[in-house]
């Protein structure tokens, strides 16, 4: 699983950053373990390393969630029994796992769902722990290109799903409106901002 | 502003519970109905959009700025590597490593 050994570097940078802005070697590993989601850990970090305080590092993190909110009303047919059981079921949603689950046609495989979320979550359990104990030995992170990892990651996932005309067009649009925001909205919004672009799917049929 | 240790622990809580909640929303709310056309459509686009906003925040911007670093020319030759279709672990590596040698020498 390419996601997975990936994730672990990821999750390694990530805990590596967070003993850097003032979390203890137990909280790095806490945060991967009970909040699992890199994208949202990372936004959150980036507020409190910025000097932010304890609501814009949760803000951001829960804007940068959204696209679960997405992704699991995506996902919901496709799981069955009561609420609960689907609500448990959608904690197994993370980016990678979603796309590779995801059969293109609007259903999901959620066995492979469950599968491919596994050993993620292992691997960015670890990841975490490795990088927290021994990320003061690496010395800087930012001199060792730690910071590359995170949005090369995500540009993989967004080349796997740009497969036709529209999405590629709705890519391009999304990444220039988050672009043209970021002067003037506060940091997270202009990737919220960008989910409007998927919008044009109420007037276009896919290609 | 540092946080405290204690704010820390509130914050990794509440983000544990934002990220559970949200996760566990959109599966209970529209469970087991059958949705239009239309929605799958712009669910359909919803991860290119977001996923492309994503990546161009984390190299070309810097909290309120566009910004340009080593990290941005690291990540572009990593992205023309995966249009290229080699392995995102090489190509990981690749970002890191350039982005380590160009740091050294600016």
């Amino acid at each position: 699983m390419p996601f997975a050994l990936v994730g672990f570097v990821l999750s390694l940078s990530f805990a590596v950053l967070a003993r850097q802005a003032g979390f203890s070697v137990a909280q790095a590993i806490v945060t991967s373990v009970i909040v699992f989601a890199g994208s949202a850990q990372f936004a959150m970090l980036s507020v409190v390393a910025g000097g932010g305080g304890v609501p814009a590092a949760l803000a951001a993190s829960g804007l940068m969630n959204s696209r679960f909110l997405a992704m699991g009303i995506a996902l919901a047919p496709s799981l069955p029994g009561g609420p609960m059981k689907r609500a448990a079921q959608g904690q197994a949603v993370v980016d990678a796992s979603w796309a590779i689950a995801n059969r293109g046609d609007g259903t999901f495989d959620r066995w492979l769902l469950f599968g491919t979320t596994a050993p993620q979550y292992l691997t960015w359990t670890l990841g975490s722990a490795v990088g927290a104990v021994f990320g003061e030995a690496l010395g800087d992170p930012d001199r060792l290109g730690l910071d590359a990892i995170y949005p090369t990651f995500f540009l993989a996932l967004l080349i796997a799903e740009m497969r036709d005309r529209t999405t590629r067009w709705v890519g391009v649009g999304g990444g220039l409106l988050a672009l043209a925001l970021v002067p003037v909205a506060p940091p997270g919004v202009p990737v919220l901002a960008a989910s409007a672009v998927a919008l044009v799917g109420l007037a276009r049929r896919p290609a | 502003m540092t946080l405290s240790s204690g704010q820390i622990w509130v914050l990794i809580i509440a983000c544990a519970v934002l990220t559970a909640v949200i996760k566990g929303v959109g599966p209970v709310l529209l469970g087991g109905r059958v949705l239009p056309g239309w929605f799958d459509r712009v669910v359909v686009l919803m991860a290119p959009a977001l996923l492309s906003a994503l990546v161009v925040t984390a190299v070309l911007a810097d909290g309120c700025t566009w910004s340009v670093g080593a990290h941005t020319v690291g990540v572009a030759v990593a992205g023309v590597m995966l249009w290229r279709r080699l392995p995102l672990v090489l190509c990981v590596a690749v970002a890191v490593v350039l982005t380590a040698l160009l740091r050294m020498w600016w």
